[in-house]
């Protein structure tokens, strides 16, 4: 078993924060892990990725190659078509629908919404929409996360006991409230992705 | 199983400290950042008391370690790899001292750019210093590299290079922890002439360092970082140095079928390379950075025609390997893109976030300077330097740190008036403030403008140096001090700010504009752990 994942979005928008989430629930599940981050000038308002690669035995490479991704997690949809080359023949994308636009020539949605559409298994998720509902805006990563939970080689609940991990620090408040955040995004695709 | 999974820098930095350290020393620098900052946050370095603060530029960072090696302790120094250049005048005469504690150097190069302005290999700072030099090629021997390195250290009383690489500096993995060592006793060297580069002992320290390669050579040979694994298919050998050995493994899931040669110590241990020579047909040589390696095997003026890798094509000259670039190197099937980038998806470079600063600095000297021909402007390496993208267009030079204001000089020598360095406030107490001292000592009518968001952000906002004084540096080192100004870089205050500049420029003679706000990332920060 391995299963190869790319990262996407934009500097602040908690690409690095899911990572760390997965990683968490892979190792305390006992998963052989490599995640790479990216750190620096990228960082500031531009493309970010991270990958994450999970297995059953030991891995070697920390990079993904082209074409092996089994799946791609993105905060922005122009930013899921950047990695494309990475994902697999059939592999799933899970990205978030609102753009960022912070770039003057960002293209027209409905051409980034028809060149996504065009695979054969992504899943456009209102992650933003569904965390502002929930009063909580900056969950949008984690309703994302929850999104593609059905797709990693991890369960729910080593997820969910991750989160407590990871966002431990910040008070059980936030911890309570990123949970819930996670089992709304994973209801989005739960049926779908069986 | 304790949950240990850290970046390639936490393993190095956690290596030392349980190796002993007393001491790290460095300036912020991607990709190296994270090994002081891990220092920073352990426990075990508070409670011990370890010397975790970053120091004014590299030089000052490794000859403090130096000092700290020379009371018999074990020291770190962290850097990014042009950061070495900064501190080649300690790093290359510590190799003539030697050390009594042991002392690591740990430099981070950033192969194909990512946050760099160039991509030079340590490696070569390593061979041309004639120290041993370590390539962890993952994260548990990054880890291992700081105890082993420490005892090699010591054992020879030489400094040791330890080289990472952007990728595995960043990347994570489960890592294994071993034994816990103390720090060592305070003990000054037994020889009170070690430290001593007088010519005539120099010379015979030299002799000593040239006398110790075949020793450097000979623990190469038998490194655990150094690993001949055998295989069938001899057509073809593999000499793949650090990180880019998994890369190789990658396309081998159930082991490589052809002789691998991994190497993560130098000097190159010549018994085992030529081992792999021998044994096989063609050799393709696996190594991020330069060609060094590969050069070293090509030899001259004998080309055998047998040995492959970036020289000749069969690896891209420049930039990251990964498993795609390796795998057809090697002549594997590797999968293809089965998707490619849509032509509609733009560029998003990074950019000044919304509200920093420095934009409102740079419409200030926009305009300001509207009426005089572009090409004016130096400046230097920080966020700051996204100035030169649109819509600012603001600045024409980004060299090293601190090269704005000695530039902006050479330009007013010259004769170019008036010549502007724009300069953040780390970099400035980095390597700014003996360029200003040459322009006051020239009378040089260099307008230096300051870029005080009092932080080194960039690498994530850690201490700027010289914060709280960069008005009484400026004055102290001779500019007058009615041309030292300071302006607050707000939309609110822009024809102010523009009048300040217009007037600086006018006057012929060197200024001082300190643009001061706080960094609005640290601000947040700062609001949100106080609330």
């Amino acid at each position: 078993m391995k299963t190869d994942v790319v990262l996407a979005g934009v500097g602040g928008q908690g690409v690095l924060s899911i990572a760390a989430i997965i990683a968490v629930a892979a190792v305390d599940s006992g998963l052989h892990l490599k995640q790479t981050e990216v750190h620096g000038m990228s960082q500031r308002g531009g493309a970010v990725q991270s990958h994450l690669r999970m297995a059953d035995r030991p891995i070697h490479s920390d990079l993904i190659a082209d074409g092996t991704a089994d799946l791609l997690i993105s905060m922005e949809p122009m930013e899921a078509l950047r990695y494309l080359p990475s994902l697999a023949a059939g592999g799933a994308v899970v990205t978030e629908r609102a753009p960022l636009v912070n770039i003057p020539d960002y293209p027209p949605l409905d051409a980034v919404y028809a060149a996504l559409e065009a695979l054969p298994r992504v899943w456009i998720v209102d992650a933003e929409a569904i965390a502002r509902d929930m009063r909580a805006s900056r969950a949008a990563n984690v309703v994302l996360l929850g999104a593609a939970s059905p797709f990693l080689p991890v369960a729910a609940g080593a997820l969910e006991a991750a989160i407590g991990v990871v966002f431990g620090r910040k008070g059980e408040a936030v911890v309570e409230q990123n949970i819930a955040a996670f089992r709304r995004g994973r209801a989005v695709t739960a049926a779908a992705s069986d | 199983m304790e949950r240990f999974v850290p970046l390639g820098n936490e393993a190095l930095a956690q290596g030392a400290l349980d190796a002993g350290l007393s001491g790290c020393y460095g300036y912020p620098g991607t990709p190296s950042t994270e090994i002081m900052e891990a220092v920073q946050r352990s426990p075990e370095a508070a409670a011990r008391g370890v010397h975790r603060s970053w120091s004014a530029n590299e030089k000052t960072a490794l000859e403090a370690a130096l000092g700290m090696s020379y009371a018999g302790k074990r020291a770190l120094v962290t850097m990014k790899h042009v950061g070495l250049n900064v501190a080649a005048d300690p790093f290359m005469n510590a190799a003539i001292t030697g050390v009594n504690g042991g002392l690591l150097v740990a430099v981070a190069d950033d192969p194909s750019m990512h946050s760099s302005q160039n991509e030079q290999d340590s490696r070569a700072y390593g061979r041309f210093a004639l120290i041993p030099t370590l390539e962890p090629g993952n994260q548990q021997e990054a880890y291992d590299a700081a105890a082993y390195g420490f005892e090699l250290s010591e054992k020879y009383a030489v400094p040791v290079l330890v080289r990472l690489t952007t990728r595995l500096s960043h990347s994570r993995s489960a890592v294994a922890r071993r034994e816990i060592q103390p720090e060592r006793p305070l003990k000054l060297p037994a020889n009170p002439q070690q430290f001593v580069l007088l010519p005539a002992i120099s010379r015979r320290y030299y002799a000593g360092l040239l006398a110790k390669q075949a020793d450097f050579e000979a623990e190469a040979e038998r490194s655990p970082f150094n690993r001949y694994e055998d295989g069938p298919d001899r057509r073809l050998g593999i000499l793949a140095c650090g990180i880019t050995y998994n890369y190789l493994m990658e396309h081998f899931p159930d082991g490589c079928p052809h002789p691998v040669l991994k190497i993560g110590q130098y000097p190159l241990p010549r018994a085992l390379v030529a081992r792999l020579v021998d044994a096989c047909e063609r050799v393709v040589v696996l190594e991020e950075g330069a060609p060094l390696v590969e050069e070293l095997l090509r030899g001259f003026p004998v080309e055998t025609g047998r040995v492959h890798g970036r020289l000749d094509g069969t690896l891209p000259r420049a930039g990251e390997l990964n498993p795609t670039l390796v795998g057809r190197a090697l002549g594997v099937e590797v999968p293809a893109s089965a998707y490619a980038v849509p032509e509609i998806v733009a560029n998003r470079p990074p950019q000044l976030c919304q509200g920093c600063p420095h934009g409102d600095t740079y419409r200030a000297l926009n305009e300001a300077l509207d009426g005089y021909a572009r090409g004016r402007v130096f400046s230097d390496i920080g966020c700051y330097t996204l100035g030169a993208l649109p819509p600012y267009n603001a600045i024409q030079s980004c060299v090293d740190m601190g090269a704005s204001i000695t530039m902006a000089k050479g330009a007013t020598d010259a004769g170019l008036r008036p010549a502007v360095a724009v300069i953040g406030d780390s970099t400035f107490s980095h390597s700014g403030l003996t360029g200003l001292l040459d322009v006051v000592n020239a009378g040089a009518p260099v307008k230096v403008i300051v870029l005080d968001n009092e932080t080194t952000a960039m690498t994530g906002g850690q201490p700027s140096p010289a914060h709280g004084h960069i008005e009484q540096v400026a004055i102290g080192l001779g500019v007058p001090a009615e041309h030292v100004r300071t302006i607050t870089p707000l939309p609110r205050q822009h024809a102010q700010n523009v009048a300040v500049i217009r007037e600086e420029l006018a006057y012929e003679g060197v200024s001082v504009i300190v643009a001061r706000r706080e960094c609005i990332e640290t601000a947040r920060r700062r609001r949100r752990a106080g609330a």
